[in-house]
């Protein structure tokens, strides 16, 4: 698109007299496609949508389009169409990719709030604390030299696999990177002059790192959230589907292509569905990241 | 120089003593226990402590990583609790397809990533940039498995040039070798191009707008000689940083591969393992691939030398 060709298309949110980032169609639009996820996500009940655990075995592995029967709570029975099939348990596809969405969308934002808030915290203390430094660093590069899926894979076969441990497996690859970039700015910041002043005023350190330090990195750190959420979203879908993830019954993404795999020849539905699901997701959070760190933070890039 | 590789190799032992360190206490502190594991369900507590004492797990925590490293030091990297055979066994029976996966993949990224890369910074702002561009934010988006099953679905099962899954041996012949890693490694390419792609653009646009290329053109040399001969060889430190940094996204990507194309390498050990909680071979999994991360690392920390004479070591 050209740049008059977005003014143009963009023309009337511009009168909005929005803020500038709320202009630009690289935020907008993923951001506008992502808040629909989230809707669909909240209101996945009211979606036409029936028990995403319930299995039928008279409806097993039927294509989309497929008009079978549900019985009803008060046991009477009534039509349902069936628009993305059933899959090998004749649970409906259609069901249980909407209410995957709140399991994509929970972990992508909790991995992402856990991270940043652990990596803030001891990046913080490893940029302030001199002494810690070279400990806390040297843990992250351990941590780092671990491929980050290996890393999570191996986390999560240490408990039973529930929403919970798996965030925790997901978060913990993700710190080391957000540790850096808080010490890089940290050790920046804590040369500049009003730093300095506020130390001779005699300011205590909590204070300091509060009210100087940390509004230094909440432009940064909304980035780099954002492509950790992107990840954790990636990452859950992985594990998910190698089996190791969420347990199988909780309708994830993930989990739905995993269920799909044995009769992938003949049923490919299983896998397209949730497939487009992810990819659109992740999409959407990269795009609106990139675009974010354009906008926010020029030189972010090479700080990483 | 000598001296110098002595002592980035000295400086990847405290990382890799960390490494070992945080595998072995994510095992320790595991709410399950591995005696109890190995003894099965129908064990009494008399023969879970006997196992506990065979291996060594009644002993205190730092005598037990002290026995731990040092077996480790000595390639002995214990016994699968799931397989019945020592693990180094276990690895040595499936490295081949997961060497063969890695280096296929290594190959065909960056011989489409680096040519990508080149024109879409040639180019910049044209159509095919975009594309590049596009691209290459999709390559981080959709999941391998995604990925892999398309190619399949394709290529295997419309098409029906490939197999669908499995991976054939060097020793049963060459042809069905190499057609039972084409989809794989296409499947695993896809991210690593992703990101050579954009790190090549990046880096070459950089160079492109320096004195000495303008240079170069006023001297009347052609676009294709600037490229070869100014452009790329300063531009090549980051593209190789790149693909070193990202051999963390091949690991990651070869569990997925191997999973969904059936292949009986590393990456699959890895999720039988995890699945099994055979956790002496999920350790020498996460070391052996750490290892390997930290050693192309560090082979290309070095490589700068032979490709930026400026830096000296």
């Amino acid at each position: 698109m050209s740049d008059r060709a977005q003014t143009q298309t963009f023309g009337a949110l511009a009168k909005l007299r929005l803020p500038p980032a709320a202009r630009e169609p690289a935020i907008v639009i993923p951001a506008i496609i992502l808040g629909i996820l989230a809707l669909i996500a909240i209101l996945a009940p009211w979606l036409g949508t029936i028990d995403p655990a319930l299995l039928d075995p008279t409806q097993r592995n039927k294509l989309p389009g497929f008009v079978g029967q549900i019985t009803l709570p008060d046991g009477a029975k009534a039509p349902y169409t069936f628009h993305m099939g059933t899959d090998n348990l004749g649970r409906d596809i259609y069901s249980r990719v909407v209410y995957g969405a709140r399991v994509s969308l929970i972990i992508g934002a909790l991995v992402a709030i856990v991270a940043t808030a652990f990596g803030l915290a001891i990046g913080m203390v490893a940029g302030y604390v001199r002494w810690s430094d070279g400990l806390i660093m040297r843990i992250m590069d351990g941590l780092m030299a671990i491929p980050p899926i290996l890393l999570a894979i191996a986390l999560v076969s240490l408990s039973r696999a529930g929403l919970v441990a798996v965030i925790v497996a997901i978060a913990i690859p993700e710190i080391p990177r957000v540790v850096r970039l808080v010490r890089s700015i940290v050790l920046s910041i804590r040369e500049e002059p009003y730093v300095e002043a506020a130390v001779t005023a005699g300011t205590p350190t909590p204070i300091l790192l509060f009210r100087h330090v940390l509004p230094n990195c909440i432009a940064p750190l909304i980035v780099q959230a954002t492509f950790v959420a992107a990840s954790a979203i990636l990452v859950e879908s992985i594990l998910s589907f190698l089996g190791v993830g969420i347990p199988p019954e909780v309708p994830s993404w993930g989990n739905i292509m995993s269920a799909g795999r044995q009769y992938f020849r003949i049923f490919p539905h299983n896998m397209l569905y949730p497939g487009i699901c992810i990819a659109v997701t992740v999409l959407c959070v990269n795009i609106l990241g990139d675009a974010l760190r354009d906008r926010l933070d020029p030189k972010l890039r090479k700080r990483v | 120089m000598f001296g110098y590789i002595l002592r980035r190799l000295v400086s990847t032992i405290p990382v890799m003593f960390i490494v070992a360190l945080i595998v072995f206490l994510m095992l320790r502190l595991t709410p399950s226990d591995p005696a109890a594991i190995i003894a099965g369900d129908n064990a009494d507590a008399q023969q879970v402590e006997m196992i506990r004492q065979q291996l060594g797990l009644d002993k205190p925590i730092f005598v037990q990583l002290f026995v731990w490293l040092k077996s480790i030091l000595s390639g002995d990297l214990g016994e699968s609790f799931f397989f019945k055979k020592t693990v180094t066994s276990l690895i040595a029976d499936r490295i081949e397809p997961t060497l063969a996966l890695a280096a296929f993949t290594l190959v065909i990224a960056v011989s489409v990533a680096v040519p990508l890369g080149v024109f879409a910074a040639m180019r910049r702002g044209s159509l095919l940039d975009r594309l590049v561009m596009g691209f290459s934010v999709m390559g981080f988006s959709v999941p391998a498995f995604v990925i892999g099953y398309a190619l399949i679905y394709i290529f295997a099962i419309k098409l029906q040039w490939l197999p669908v899954q499995g991976y054939s041996r060097i020793a049963n012949g060459i042809e069905p070798w190499v057609r039972s890693l084409v989809l794989p490694s296409l499947t695993l390419a896809v991210i690593y191009i992703a990101l050579i792609a954009r790190m090549t653009r990046t880096s070459l646009l950089e160079v492109l707008g320096e004195d000495y290329i303008r240079t170069a053109y006023s001297r009347g040399l052609t676009p294709l000689q600037v490229l070869t001969r100014h452009a790329l060889p300063n531009a090549a430190v980051p593209i190789v940083t790149v693909i070193g940094l990202g051999v963390a996204l091949l690991i990651g990507g070869v569990v997925v591969t191997e999973s969904v194309f059936a292949i009986p390498g590393i990456g699959r050990l890895t999720v039988d393992a995890v699945l099994a909680r055979d956790y002496p071979t999920i350790q020498a999994i996460i070391l052996l691939f750490s290892f390997v991360y930290v050693m192309i690392n560090l082979i290309i920390d070095v490589s700068y030398t032979l490709l930026d004479p400026r830096i000296r070591y």
